[in-house]
């Protein structure tokens, strides 16, 4: 019998990830084309993860030729790159210790890059005071949130701690709660009103905390994940003054912040609408907003690179929240990729006119995946999508019949699970499903990553319509 | 193209103190929090000292803690043309080999760069080998990129490489690729380990057993899970040696007030250098399976071993020729990195970790607590693929790589020598050998009324004596304090890695500061 037979609990009640029983499946299938099964497609096209690389979409190539210049030096000898990738990488790599990328950088990440990251930031807010001392760069914004978690949660007090958190929310976050030994107080966003949030759900989730745990922040997604919705300043300002009344830590996941294409929608940092609203608020609610290299037009995932900046903390509780972050710190080439995020090639540079033109194309994908797959989606009976405002993806809802529902509680699935494994199979599509994130009971959902090229996103939507009619057809 | 290891006065000119006290929320213009009567402040915050998680409050990290604060300070006032009785900050603090001006393997930085830009797979001044490397990894990346997430346990194909190295490493010990998983540094899988295995209330708390002196992120890491810290003294006398005796005395003493569950140990050793015998580890692995105690092998410094009549043993390889009795049955997770050894890539955070003998059912939990932070980055997993998979005999990039890499290591075998040589002809300091690692861990000789001093100031001697270091000299040490060391004794650990005669100037100046200070307070 193992040692580690005995688990704690925290670490037990995490919840297998729905996707699990999917990716399995997948790598089955990948492996089964690989040996040359026949099958009505080619190769499997996972849009499962909100990552635009791995649905195809091209890195930046100024981003790259400055990582490669900075990894491999001798590329700046002679003329194979253009005079603002070298200037950028020299100075870049004069940020690094020992002037190399292999070096270890300061705790909180590479000083002048924090330096920057509160310039953008500052011109994000529309000048807004940013500070670099309260912002930490870490190996991705969960590593950020689940530090900051760490010092909010007391897993030995009783009452337990309890977060809000949307319904549906992205489930590392959940994950992360769970582990912590915190408890997992949701809110429910209203889908009809285009996922808007409500005070009065707030409320109401706020007190069915009563008696169960003790609430001490409140989690939000803005733009969402996996709802497509932008916040307007608006409802922000009602969170924020909610949250001051209930001595409620925020806690504002920002991640898709470059990601706003819905025609009405603008966005607005939870940091600049606390700005607005002024003092005596602006002054003391605590606040901290993520971001992220992985997310955006860069889309580097992999790179795992993103941020905290904090607002109005204590300083004597910033110190130790300084030693948390001291233990493990933040991949460099990351931090030169989130160098370039927010100080991209301006008009003029050399490397422009190739930056516009690359990240014009992205644009324009996106708003056309957008406009494609509203158009598709709404066009079905039994599917309806919230317009999508911002973020990475569609996440429709999907009218199950019974029988359907029926023959996933037979194979001890979730029944936007069984939809989303029968399109694997049939498809070679992947799709995440609803129960991933939570919905309303009784709803189901699918989730997938819009940030595609153009014709895989086609390709998708075909895949999916012929797939949807076969399906519906065989359960209705 | 090197940039000089001082030249990070533009990191100074751009730094500000992180620890923020009140007076710097004045100068910023903030209100200025209300005293209430017992002097604390109160200004209505939602997450104070008070009520945030007590655990965090007890996290330190001395490699990255106040003294480093201090150099970084005295940084930026060199930078802003304060005079100073030194040139430069030197910081030996931390296991850095590249910020201290060695060189990466060239191989390693060409892969990486044509995997940034693979447009340079065209380009003639990228050697064969290079190339087909850099292809095979963005094959095994998703949309062949670097920018994809990868599966959680990481790229499949760098965790097949990664168990064919640890079975050549282990003259064929089989070891399977579902056991491997990537990390963000070694520290990443070790606290996770450590997460899985912490447990139970009271009495029952899980206990963890750690050598001291320690490498401080366990202690941080312990302290801020709540586990109890079970220490268990390495014997000075003999260079550092790891006694059962001494192992069984602190297990049965904890008993008595906690579950002691897990005993690390770090092999080569930081602080303290010391490399292993294959006796001794075969003692740990009986004791461990005796005592039925979950192992967790810190081998991060593998490659770096310069002591005459030393080798590096792999507790698994080990494990495996001590027969199925203890091969099946102990657990053991072991953990490298990409940080140390020959490469020096701290920068990438690449590691990996080897699970044995753990229950399929806590491997199920294992990977979902993983699954958290996503997956471990790219770059470092693709790194760890060409440590695994350097160039072979044959291959053009061959010749150069071993170059490079024995010439790293013997330098890395001399400063060692050269270390414990000048640091031994000063009285008040005793160095034993530096046998593996980077570092240093003399012990000192502090007057009596230095201790007084800094038992005045509130400072641990060692503490006191480092920073007044500091402030002569420049060099930025970390205090024994931080490590854990037996009471009534002081010590610093130093690394070994500035450039060869940077490092005679050094130990110079620490050998004419200790003598300074030794009069100074006598």
């Amino acid at each position: 019998m193992s040692v580690l037979q005995e688990i704690s609990s925290d670490v037990r009640n995490m919840k297998q990830m729905e996707n699990f029983v999917l990716f399995r499946r997948t790598n089955e299938i990948k492996e089964e084309l690989r040996r040359g099964v026949r099958k009505s497609y080619r190769e499997v096209i996972d849009v499962s993860w909100g990552d635009p690389h791995r649905a195809g979409v091209k890195p930046l190539s100024f981003v790259r030729q400055v990582l490669a210049a900075c990894l491999y030096s001798e590329l700046m000898d002679g003329d194979k790159l253009m005079v603002d990738v070298k200037q950028r990488a020299q100075r870049l790599l004069g940020t690094c210790a020992g002037g190399s990328v292999g070096s270890y950088c300061a705790t909180a990440g590479i000083p002048q890059t924090l330096q920057s990251v509160s310039q953008y930031i500052m011109r994000r807010d529309g000048g807004v005071p940013c500070h670099p001392e309260n912002i930490y760069i870490s190996p991705g914004s969960q590593w950020a949130l689940t530090n900051i978690l760490k010092v909010l949660v007391n897993s030995e007090a009783s009452p337990r701690t309890g977060v809000l958190i949307p319904v549906p929310c992205h489930s590392t976050t959940i994950i992360s709660l769970t582990t912590l030994g915190a408890v997992a107080v949701p809110y429910y966003l209203r889908e009809e009103r285009g996922w808007a949030l409500e005070m009065e759900e707030l409320q109401r989730a706020l007190d069915s905390a009563k008696g169960v745990c003790n609430p001490v922040a409140l989690y939000m997604i803005n733009p969402g994940n996996p709802a497509g919705y932008v916040q307007s300043r608006k409802s922000i300002q009602e969170v924020i003054r909610f949250a001051a009344e209930k001595k409620l830590f925020l806690l504002a996941d920002e991640v898709f912040q470059d990601c706003v294409y819905g025609k009405e929608s603008e966005f607005v940092s939870y940091k600049r609408a606390l700005a607005e609203i002024g003092a005596p608020l602006s002054d003391s609610v605590e606040l901290a907003s993520f971001h992220t290299a992985s997310k955006g037009l860069m889309g580097e995932c992999g790179l795992r690179t993103g941020y905290v900046e904090l607002v109005n903390l204590d300083p004597a509780v910033m110190k130790h929240i300084n030693n948390l972050f001291s233990t493990n710190s933040c991949p460099i080439l990351g931090q030169i990729a989130l160098d370039v995020m927010v100080n991209p090639p301006q008009p003029g540079d050399p490397s422009y006119p190739l930056y516009l033109k690359e990240t014009q194309h992205i644009r324009a994908s996106l708003a056309q995946n957008v406009r494609r797959v509203e158009e598709v989606i709404n066009s079905f009976p039994d599917f309806s999508c919230q317009p999508l405002e911002g973020g990475a993806f569609a996440f429709p809802r999907l009218f199950l019949p019974p029988k359907a529902i029926e023959r996933a509680k037979e194979a001890g699935l979730q029944p936007d699970t069984f939809y989303c494994l029968r399109l694997l199979e049939e498809a070679g599509v992947l799709f995440s499903p609803g129960t991933e994130y939570g919905q309303k009971e009784g709803t189901y959902h699918i989730r997938f990553c819009i940030m595609t090229p153009s014709d895989t996103m086609e390709e998708i939507l075909r895949r999916l319509s012929a797939f949807h009619e076969q399906f519906m057809k065989e359960f209705s | 193209m090197k940039l000089p290891s001082s030249m990070n006065h533009g990191t100074a000119l751009l730094w500000k103190r992180r620890a923020l006290s009140s007076l710097s929320t004045t100068r910023r213009g903030l209100p200025k929090p209300k005293m209430s009567d017992n002097g604390t402040t109160s200004r209505g915050k939602v997450l104070t000292i008070d009520n945030m998680n007590p655990t965090v409050k007890k996290v330190e990290y001395a490699v990255r803690g106040p003294i480093v604060q201090r150099a970084v300070e005295l940084e930026k006032e060199l930078s802003e043309g304060m005079k100073k009785p030194f040139a430069e900050v030197i910081k030996a603090n931390i296991g850095d080999a590249q910020a201290m001006g060695q060189q990466p393997i060239t191989f390693f930085r060409q892969v990486l760069a044509l995997c940034s830009y693979p447009e340079l797979l065209s380009d003639s001044m990228f050697p064969e080998d290079a190339k087909s490397r850099a292809c095979r990894i963005l094959n095994s990346c998703g949309g062949n990129s670097m920018g994809a997430y990868s599966a959680s346990q990481g790229i499949d194909s760098v965790r097949q490489d990664v168990a064919r190295f640890i079975e050549r490493r282990d003259g064929g010990v089989p070891c399977d690729p579902d056991n491997v998983y990537l990390t963000t540094g070694a520290s990443d899988g070790i606290v996770t380990m450590l997460k899985l295995l912490v447990c139970g209330e009271g009495a029952t708390r899980t206990g963890v057993m750690i050598s001291i002196p320690q490498y401080p992120l366990y202690s941080a890491a312990l302290a801020e899970l709540g586990a109890v810290q079970i220490n268990y003294y390495l014997n000075e006398e003999k260079c550092w040696s790891l006694d059962i005796g001494e192992l069984q005395r602190s297990l049965d003493e904890a008993r008595l007030h906690c579950n002691p569950r897990a005993l690390c140990i770090i092999n080569p050793g930081n602080p303290t250098g010391q490399v292993q015998s294959r006796e001794c580890i075969e003692d740990v692995i009986r004791f461990a399976a005796k005592e039925r105690l979950f192992l967790m092998a810190d081998e991060v410094y593998q490659d770096n071993v310069y002591a005459e009549g030393c080798q590096f043993h792999s507790f698994k390889k080990v494990l495996f020729e001590m027969g199925p009795e203890y091969s099946e049955t102990v657990e053991l997770a072991s953990f490298h990195s990409t940080s140390k050894c020959y490469m020096g890539e701290c920068g990438f955070r690449g590691g990996y970790m080897e699970i044995i003998n753990m229950d399929n059912d806590v491997k199920d939990q294992l990977t979902k607590l993983l699954s958290v932070r996503l997956c471990s980055p790219v770059p470092g997993q693709a790194l760890m693929d060409l440590v695994v998979n350097p160039p072979q005999p044959g291959e053009p990039s061959y010749e150069r790589f071993i170059k490079e890499r024995t010439a790293t290591l013997s330098a890395l075998a001399e400063k060692a020598r050269l270390t414990e040589q000048v640091l031994n002809t000063v009285e008040g300091i005793r160095c034993n050998p530096v046998q593996g690692a980077m570092y240093s861990f003399p012990r000192i000789t502090i007057p009596e009324k230095a201790i007084q001093e800094a038992k005045k100031l509130g400072q641990q001697p060692d503490m006191f004596y480092c920073m007044k270091m500091l402030e002569e000299t420049g060099i930025c040490l970390v205090p024994g304090s931080g490590f854990g060391q037996r009471e009534g004794t002081y010590h610093f650990r130093m690394t070994i890695l500035p450039p060869t005669d940077k490092l005679k100037i050094l130990l110079n100046n620490v050998k004419e500061f200790h003598q300074r200070f030794t009069q100074q307070y006598s």
